[in-house]
């Protein structure tokens, strides 16, 4: 049995009549111990899918799903309550600026002991202990005196390592780090990458790495799940999807990462943007966008068949199957 | 925090001398001396007017004037009036206190109930309540305070006799000053009514006084919650599992009250400072009416005590505030 099982995920806002899908129809599976990365432009509900499988989405937005079952609970069907005990302890989440997502007017220290308070009842000398313990497993020198810290007093790859912390205090199943990496240098960057996969690695979490940057995740993570203005367009595992990526769409995001398109002279890109709330195709969502699109394209929505949403997968040789 | 409370006091040297500056020459540019408004229609004798004007040391140079009265300050003395021949620290401090316990309640008012208000309303944003508060506060905030004090007098005290008109206790009670605080004083004295008294004439201006700071409260409470509620912490708050009174007591309220400290000093400062129109309308015998009644005596001394005091009073509020800042916000506390 699967960790995490998503189907049918729909998070919709605006209002009822005039709804605009931020996921629409979001089918999505992790195991334990498995790492799996999200990859997809601005827009394509990578983060309101974890949003809402955090219970993060407030009304007006409004969070569906056939099935949304982690570690044998229906989290739609608990109450607010119970859903708490969950998120937090057993699901976690970092977030993308680490300064930001910290709380600058408590300590450091607070903040981690916070959810061991919180989800484990810890208190006095065992939670000093263990927030100790947590700040020199995510590598912070001089952790005993980082406790007494201030967000703004550390640097920003310090502040995610803490945020890091905070997140796996209660031993996590899961843990989502949302574009964990996008507001860090480059060097810091591969430091956290490691670090969040020798903590994968040595807690048997599941791991799900979220990020529009495909090569971040390439040597990481066994499966990648692709999406698409609020849908899965295409899952593979790393190897398959980088040599023979089967959706246009993950071939274009493919042929975007410059050590993939030596001795171009320019460096390829998909024209347009994701479709918005007005401008949504009734058809194939990247259809008005996509250089192989065919009439049936512009007029049906395909379904998610064998790991790919597309009516004319792409073969091994990156060319269209249509006609 | 000891170097950062010191940094902060060194700002407040210039400013307290600019302020010796200032009440010293408005008053002098305002037409006519103490000796023509004490004798008024009636015509004046040249050399009876300027002998007067030398016992009073008026005929001295400017700078010679100003430089006597900087030395008196600074061995504390504040002078002596003009009109009562009293000495102005004394009384000064027959008034304050009337002042302080009128700023104390409007303040406690105007906290108690505008932070509450400002802070539900800004967590049920769009709600009937939330619309309800903030119509009141733009109305309280417009109001012209002598308008709605003698609403409220003609109202509750006229219509309805519940409270009395004005003064700070039923002229039948003869209580010791020992706080000056009449709350207190009243209630020590075992007089039977006396407390119940005090606290009747209290009513009124305090909510007359406390009507603005309430309104301005209630809205940046409002505001600064919208706009913590929507930061990136509160999210990882809400991601940790915490329920959600705890994300907003102790999660969005300590940040959200950053800015309303410094809107609630800013209002201690001016309710300590006198409450002119408020003190006038209830015959309230603070430090605001005293004021506005020297003005128009041209008592130089006591103007100039009035100025520096309640400008003093307003320094050291803001100073307060600023520390308190420090303690609230540690992002200012290691700022250079």
């Amino acid at each position: 049995m699967s960790l995490l099982k998503i189907r049918n995920l729909r998070v919709e806002f605006g209002s009822l009549a005039h709804p605009f899908p931020a996921v629409d129809g979001l089918d999505f599976d992790i195991d334990r111990g498995e790492l799996v990365g999200i990859v997809g432009e601005s827009g394509s509900g990578k983060s309101v899918t974890m949003m809402a499988l955090m219970g993060l989405i407030d009304a007006p937005g409004r969070v569906t799903a056939d099935e949304l079952v982690f570690d044998g609970h229906d989290l739609l069907k608990l109450k607010p309550a119970q859903r708490r005990k969950i998120v937090g302890k057993d699901i976690s989440m970092i977030f993308q600026d680490a300064l930001t997502s910290l709380n600058p007017s408590y300590t450091v220290g607070f903040q981690i002991k916070e959810s061991l308070k919180v989800h484990m009842g810890l208190r006095g000398a065992a939670l000093e202990k263990r927030a100790l313990e947590l700040l020199e497993l995510v590598e912070i020198p001089a952790a005993k005196s980082r406790l007494g810290a201030y967000p703004h007093q550390l640097s920003g790859g310090m502040n995610q390592r803490v945020m890091i912390a905070v997140a796996i205090a209660c031993n996590p199943k899961l843990l989502i780090a949302d574009e964990p990496t996008t507001a860090l240098d480059v060097t810091i960057q591969a430091q956290i990458m490691d670090l969040l996969e020798r903590l994968q690695k040595e807690h048997n979490m599941g791991l799900i790495m979220i990020t529009h940057d495909l090569a971040v995740i390439a040597e990481m993570a066994k499966r990648i799940c692709v999406m698409y203005a609020g849908q899965v367009v295409e899952q593979a595992p790393v190897a398959d999807l980088f040599r023979a990526p089967r959706h246009p769409y993950t071939q274009a995001l493919l042929e975007a990462i410059p050590e993939h398109s030596k001795g171009a002279r320019r460096l390829s890109a998909l024209p347009g943007i994701v479709p918005g709330h007005y401008d949504r195709p009734k058809g194939c969502l990247l259809s008005p966008r996509c250089r192989y699109a065919q009439d049936k394209c512009s007029q049906e929505r395909p379904a998610l068949l064998d790991g790919v949403r597309c009516y004319y997968p792409l073969n091994a040789e990156g060319e269209s199957t249509h006609g | 925090m000891f170097s950062f409370i010191l940094r902060k006091l060194a700002t407040v040297i210039p400013t307290f001398i600019g302020i010796t500056l200032v009440a010293f020459a408005l008053i002098r540019m305002i037409p006519g001396d103490p000796i023509e408004v004490m004798v008024g229609e009636r015509k004046l004798d040249p050399v009876m007017h300027a002998a007067a004007m030398q016992r009073l040391g008026l005929d001295q140079p400017l700078h010679i004037q100003y430089f006597r009265y900087v030395k008196d300050l600074a061995q504390g003395d504040l002078g002596i009036s003009l009109v009562t021949r009293e000495p102005v620290t004394k009384e000064f401090l027959t008034l304050f206190p009337a002042t302080v316990e009128l700023a104390i309640c409007a303040l406690l008012f105007a906290v108690l109930v505008g932070l509450p208000a400002g802070m539900i309303a800004g967590l049920k944003r769009g709600s009937v309540f939330d619309h309800g508060v903030m119509g009141v506060s733009m109305t309280g905030f417009s109001m012209p305070i002598f308008w709605w004090g003698l609403i409220l007098i003609m109202y509750f005290s006229v219509t309805l006799g519940w409270t009395p008109v004005s003064g700070r206790i039923d002229i039948e009670f003869d209580i010791a000053q020992r706080t000056g605080f009449l709350l207190i004083d009243s209630w020590l004295s075992g007089e039977e009514g006396a407390f119940k008294s005090a606290a009747m004439h209290l009513i009124l201006p305090t909510i007359v006084l406390g009507t603005i700071p309430l309104a301005v409260i209630a809205r940046m409470t409002r505001s600064s919650m919208l706009e913590v509620l929507r930061e990136d912490y509160i999210r990882t708050a809400r991601a940790k599992g915490l329920a959600p009174t705890r994300v907003v007591v102790v999660h969005a309220l300590r940040n959200a009250l950053i800015p309303v400290i410094t809107v609630i000093g800013l209002q201690v400062g001016s309710l300590l400072g006198g409450a002119v129109l408020t003190e006038t309308i209830y015959s309230w015998p603070g430090i605001g009416k005293w004021l506005v009644d020297s003005i128009s005596r041209r008592d130089y001394p006591v103007v100039q005590a009035g100025i520096l005091v309640s400008a003093t009073i307003f320094i050291v509020v803001n100073l307060f505030v600023d520390i308190l800042y420090g303690v609230v916000n540690p992002r200012i506390r290691s700022a250079k």
